[in-house]
């Protein structure tokens, strides 16, 4: 066997046709007969002809997610549940993930497929850097989050598995934050400002649209992240609001130049007692209050800093 | 008439073995070592991009000596294989020893089989997590493992420098005095080597996941004055 051949060739001694130049950990894994994205397609389409489209099972979705520029970088925030149907599936699940130091990656859609493909994602920037010695660029990781959002077309085509993630992190090169979205096709489209996806992603844009400026500081960021889960929350029944009682929160991340951090629990927590603490008042003040004092206006809480 | 000679396979062997002593023998030694946080690895390498030391995994780093185009052949084939293992079952399903056989099989196959032996001595590390040993694989270029306590020297003059290290390693060493041990050891008593000629990474404990981390530059040059 010669010495460039993989450790783990199917057939040892068999001539290694691996090309040594290969770093492409997708790629590897077709080589060694293992194409993580072969068989959804093909299942699908058996499924198809054994059921009918009608009987197929429900898959288990993830929701609301968002990510948003600042001065140094980027928010992203995403809510906690997965519905299958109209059916809760999961409370804790987990929408945000480092992709590596710099870069992290939210899903929104079929959880499984999602999951999976977050995985590999993680996986092939790691084999790079590995292999290279160096990190892809950030627009190389864009783009190699399309390919794998594009190999997913058959099972999104097929069985309805369609993956939306939002990537997001700090450019190293270009030293700012950078936000980029996918529709299930693997087209590629960068954000300039903020995104949201997912079932309450609609209402979770409005709300950092209204409340988004160029200089936004970290506190503000998350502040503004963490009102629009609120509303996407308020609104879509399919995104998970904070549960106080079981303690489950939406989680959140920072990405700066200094890397992937997520935003402690406690904090989240506080920031939400203290949201619904406002709307309480807000919304009390309106329902209870004497026809003679003025009404405040209902539709939303008073933005800006943690501080208000 | 021409008649091939009859070579006799012990000959063949041992023609291979010195082809392949003498090509390793060419370059500067590494060594590794066991301290208080984990394993440092340090090799005398004038060059700052063309690594002998890297990361294989989470707790893994491979290190090499020899012809630096074949030691680079396998550290890219070690990469593979774990990271497909630990896609396959789990992260901590990954360990040094099954790289270090997979390793030793495929050296031991070219070592029997090709015209040319492997020029490279390779040593697969692993750091220990949650009471875990800390693990020290060397290779030779004939697929030969040993596991090795404590410290392990690859390379051409090997023996006067295990001879040093033997006599200056201890158990819980920090990491500035494990790295001028290692210095110390790998230079001999006739001459010092710089920060840049020298080649440095840990897999520490400290590190989080990717227990792997290079030291060079200022932190580097700090440390060896400590």
């Amino acid at each position: 066997m010669n010495p460039t051949g993989p450790l783990n060739t199917p057939r040892p001694g068999s001539p290694a046709s691996l090309d040594p130049r290969r770093t492409d950990f997708v790629g590897l894994l077709r080589h060694l007969g293992q194409d993580p994205f072969a068989s959804t397609g093909a299942l699908a389409a058996d499924h198809r002809a054994l059921l009918g489209d009608h009987r197929l099972p429900e898959v288990t979705h993830g929701t609301t997610i968002c990510a948003l520029r600042y001065a140094d970088g980027v928010v992203m925030a995403g809510d906690r549940r997965a519905t299958a149907g109209n059916i809760i599936a999961h409370r804790t699940m987990e929408k945000i993930y480092p992709a590596d130091r710099h870069s992290g990656v939210a899903i929104a859609g079929a959880a499984g497929a999602a999951m999976e493909m977050v995985k590999l994602f993680q996986l092939q920037l790691e084999h790079y850097e590995k292999l290279e010695g160096v990190a892809l660029s950030f627009e190389g990781k864009a783009n190699t989050l399309a390919q794998m959002v594009r190999s997913n077309l058959p099972a999104a085509m097929q069985m309805g598995m369609v993956v939306v993630p939002l990537f997001a992190g700090y450019d190293l090169r270009r030293r700012r934050g950078r936000i980029f979205t996918y529709d299930f096709t693997g087209g590629r489209y960068e954000e300039t400002d903020y995104q949201a996806e997912g079932s309450g992603g609609r209402d979770a844009r409005t709300t950092i649209k209204l409340g988004w400026h160029d200089e936004l500081t970290r506190e503000d960021a998350i502040e503004l992240g963490i009102q629009a889960l609120y509303e996407a929350a308020d609104e879509d029944s399919a995104t998970g609001g904070p549960d106080p009682i079981r303690g489950i929160y939406p989680l959140m991340a920072t990405i700066t130049a200094d890397g992937f951090v997520e935003v402690a629990e406690a904090d989240i927590a506080e920031r939400f007692g203290a949201l619904i603490e406002r709307k309480r008042r807000v919304i009390g003040s309106a329902e209870h209050a004497a026809p003679a004092t003025p009404v405040t206006p209902k539709t939303r809480a008073p933005k800006g800093g943690a501080s208000s | 008439m021409s008649m091939p000679f009859y070579v006799s396979p012990e000959q063949v062997m041992n023609d291979k073995a010195q082809y392949a002593r003498k090509g390793i023998a060419r370059g500067r030694s590494l060594c590794g070592m066991v301290y208080a946080e984990g394993i440092l690895l340090a090799a005398e390498n004038p060059s700052e991009v063309l690594h002998k030391i890297s990361e294989i995994y989470d707790r893994i780093a491979f290190a090499g000596v020899g012809k630096y185009s074949e030691f680079d052949a396998l550290r890219r084939a070690g990469v593979q294989f774990a990271d497909v293992r630990g896609y396959q079952y789990s992260r901590e399903d990954v360990d040094a020893r099954s790289l270090a056989n997979a390793y030793a099989q495929m050296m031991a196959h070219t070592f029997t089989n090709e015209m040319k032996p492997l020029e490279v001595e390779i040593l697969v590390a692993e750091v220990g997590f949650d009471g875990g040993e800390d693990q020290l694989f060397r290779i030779t270029f004939d697929g030969v493992v040993l596991d090795e306590d404590h410290f392990c020297v690859l390379g051409g003059e090997s023996e006067p420098i295990a001879e040093r290290l033997k006599a200056s390693w201890s158990d819980n060493l920090s990491l500035g005095d494990a790295l001028r041990t290692a210095r110390a050891a790998l230079a001999g008593p006739d001459r010092t080597i710089d920060a840049p000629a020298l080649e440095v990474a840990v897999l520490s404990r400290s590190n989080g996941r990717r227990a792997f981390r290079r030291i060079d530059g200022e932190p580097l040059a700090q440390l060896l004055a400590g």
